[in-house]
Parts: structure tokens; C-alpha cells; sequence
């Protein structure tokens, strides 16, 4: 099922491209110009994360840090490993997508922390980043309930994956 | 704050290893980390230039648009506090619909657009008002269809079926999107007393 998700999503898109007498050919080279620029934004937070993250992990830092919560995600079944990614999620997207490359390193893409770590990942979003930015571009100073209110749906989304791996996967 | 986590990963890392004994493999995970990296990053550079392209045609083919357009009535439930006819309303669909698609870069500028709007719309210009809450709390909920960069990483390290995570990705953030709604009206409605 999963596996002809992308393909039809893309198929869609194309056709209705060519329905809608887009220059698809175009705009898909213009979105990868654009994707580019994405790209070469990113870099840079890659390389200075990756090396903080490798630290922490390498040290037995993220491993202490996972077994004291490890009492508490057990008994939700939840494998410890992943603390540290939760809590770093709402900070830094790139910390943790370095995280992430790392847990598939030492755990394989295929094993259950993995895939719990990429379904993490993956509905979430940098939260404190983007509270930040529209907060700022408004220029609000009392963010209210704003930042709890992120943090605990992020918390819903990590726990929601757990379920949703358990079950779908 | 990134500064801040950035600084406990790596002070606390050293620390740890003094104790602990751990600074050789510190130093080796350090300089694989440099070229770690530069592999990551060259396995998403792919992915993400050919999805922005094809989320670029959907944009173009005004596929955004219509999802915008369908979610709009349901968005007049969600913020009781804007005008039924605001144009507001055009721009937090709009931003939400551009997210959904991972258009990251069309979305933000649209949602500072809405942010402001939502200033104008607010008696007090420096506290959040209820509408700018519910409407950072959907964004960051990021319902998104297809977690591209996660499945670039999971097909890096050999997954049998990299892209078997979309639907549990989807499953949890339309979960957490749905628990952001109900905790916002609880704040909103603890906040009204």
C-alpha cells in the first residue's frame, strides 16, 4: 500500500500539470533550482549538529541521559533510545535528523527504534524555531499559551507514534 | 535556544567522557561526525530537489489552492474571534495547504503575512492573541503528506521499505493536530474564566 503512495501522489500531480497546460517540465526544474537553495540552507546545520550529536552519543552522554528516563518509557514501551531525539525536536530539526542517521546506523533502518525514531521525525515540526520566527515577524512579546500548547501536541504526536508504528508496522 | 542545545550536547558529551573515560572514541566519532555529515547531507540533496520540483507543479497546477479552499470553512470554526469574510482566512489556509505539501519555503511567507494580519486584528499589538495561539498551534502540529527527508535517511541505511513510514508519520501528526485544537480551546476557554 505504502509503496504506491509516492508514485500515485506524483502521477497526480503530473497529470493534473498537464490537464492544468502547466509547463510542468519547468516548473519542476524551477522548484529543484529553489530546492537547491533549500539544500545549501541546510548544510551547514548538518555539519555543526552532526558533530555535537556524535560527542553526546560517542561520550555515553545520550545513553545515561536515555537510561534515566528509562524507568518511565518502559512502562509505555517505549525504547529509551529515542529520549533524547524527543527532546531535542522542538530545538533543532537538524540535530535530530543527525540523530536519526544515527540511530539507523546502529540500530539498522529496519529495527523497531528506527522506525519509531523516523515516525517521530517525521510529525513533528521545530517548534521553538517556528514560534520564534512568527512571533518575531509580528513582533509579540507575550506568547501566552503558545509555547505550551506546541510543546504538548508535540509530546502527543511522539507518544501517537509509538501507537501508530505498533500498529501499522 | 538552538545555541543553548547545541552547547549542552556537546559540554555535556566532553564532561562525560573525561569521567568516564570515553575521549578516544569522542575524538573518532568527532572527525567521523565531519564526514558523516557531508554524506547525510549529499543523501538528501537528491530528495529534496526533485520534491520541491514536484511540489513546485502541484503549487503551479493550483493544487495548494484547491486544498486551501477546502479547508477554509473549517477553519471559521476553529477562530471564532476573525470576522467571517476577513481575507485572513485565505492566508492561514493558504499557509496551512503549502506546509501540507512541504512547501516550507512558500509557507512561511505566507504565514508571517497572516501573523500580522492577525496583529492587526488584535486590541493588544504585544500580547498573542487567541487566533495567533490556534494558528501557531495547527503549524506546529505540520500535518505534512509525505516526510521526504526521513525516508532519504531510511533508504541510506538499507531499509527494506523506506517509504512503509508514511502512514504512521501521517497517523501521528494528524493525532497531535487534532490534541493541539482541543488543548488550545482549553487555554482559551481557562484564559475567558
Amino acid at each position: 500500500m505504502a509503496v504506491w503512495l509516492i508514485p500515485v501522489i506524483i502521477a497526480f500531480v503530473i497529470a493534473a500539470g498537464v490537464y492544468r497546460k502547466v509547463n510542468i517540465y519547468e516548473t519542476l526544474t524551477d522548484g529543484a533550482k529553489e530546492g537547491l537553495h533549500t539544500w545549501i540552507a541546510i548544510v551547514p546545520h548538518l555539519v555543526i549538529m552532526m558533530a555535537a550529536v556524535a560527542v553526546f552519543r560517542a561520550s555515553g552522554a545520550a545513553a545515561w541521559l536515555a537510561s534515566l528516563f528509562a524507568p518511565v518509557t518502559s512502562l509505555f514501551g517505549i525504547p529509551s533510545e529515542v529520549v533524547p531525539l524527543a527532546i531535542i525536536r522542538p530545538i533543532s530539526g537538524s540535530a535530530t535528523l543527525a540523530m536519526l542517521d544515527q540511530i539507523m546506523r546502529e540500530f539498522g533502518a529496519d529495527s523497531y527504534i528506527a522506525k519509531l525514531a523516523a515516525v517521530m521525525q517525521g510529525s513533528t515540526d521545530t517548534t521553538l524555531y517556528v514560534l520564534a520566527i512568527y512571533f518575531g515577524a509580528a513582533g509579540i512579546k507575550k506568547t501566552g499559551d503558545a509555547l505550551k500548547i506546541g510543546l504538548l501536541a508535540d509530546a502527543a504526536a511522539f507518544i501517537s507514534a509509538v501507537f501508530a508504528v505498533t500498529w501499522l508496522l | 535556544m538552538v545555541s543553548a542545545a547545541f552547547a549542552f550536547l556537546l559540554l555535556s558529551g566532553f564532561v562525560f567522557a573525561a569521567v568516564n573515560g570515553t575521549m578516544a572514541d569522542v575524538n573518532t566519532a568527532l572527525f567521523q561526525s565531519m564526514e558523516l555529515s557531508i554524506q547525510l547531507a549529499l543523501s538528501l540533496a537528491g530528495v529534496i530537489l526533485f520534491w520541491t520540483g514536484v511540489m513546485k507543479t502541484a503549487e503551479a497546477a493550483g493544487l495548494v489552492r484547491s486544498l486551501a479552499a477546502i479547508v477554509q470553512p473549517i477553519l471559521r470554526r476553529l477562530f471564532p474571534d476573525i470576522p467571517h469574510s476577513h481575507p485572513v482566512f485565505g492566508l492561514i489556509a493558504s499557509n496551512m495547504a503549502a506546509n501540507f505539501f512541504g512547501l516550507g519555503n512558500a509557507a512561511t511567507p505566507i504565514g508571517l503575512r497572516a501573523m500580522r494580519e492577525l496583529r492587526q486584528l488584535n486590541g493588544d499589538k504585544d500580547s498573542a492573541s487567541r487566533s495567533m495561539i490556534t494558528f501557531l498551534a495547527l503549524n506546529t502540529a505540520g500535518v505534512t503528506l509525505i516526510p521526504t527527508t526521513v525516508i532519504a535517511i531510511g533508504l541510506k541505511h538499507g531499509a527494506t521499505n523506506p517509504a512503509d513510514i508514511i502512514l504512521p508519520a501521517f497517523l501521528a501528526t494528524v493525532l497531535s493536530a487534532c490534541f493541539a485544537i482541543v488543548i488550545d480551546r482549553h487555554y482559551a476557554r481557562k484564559r475567558s474564566g
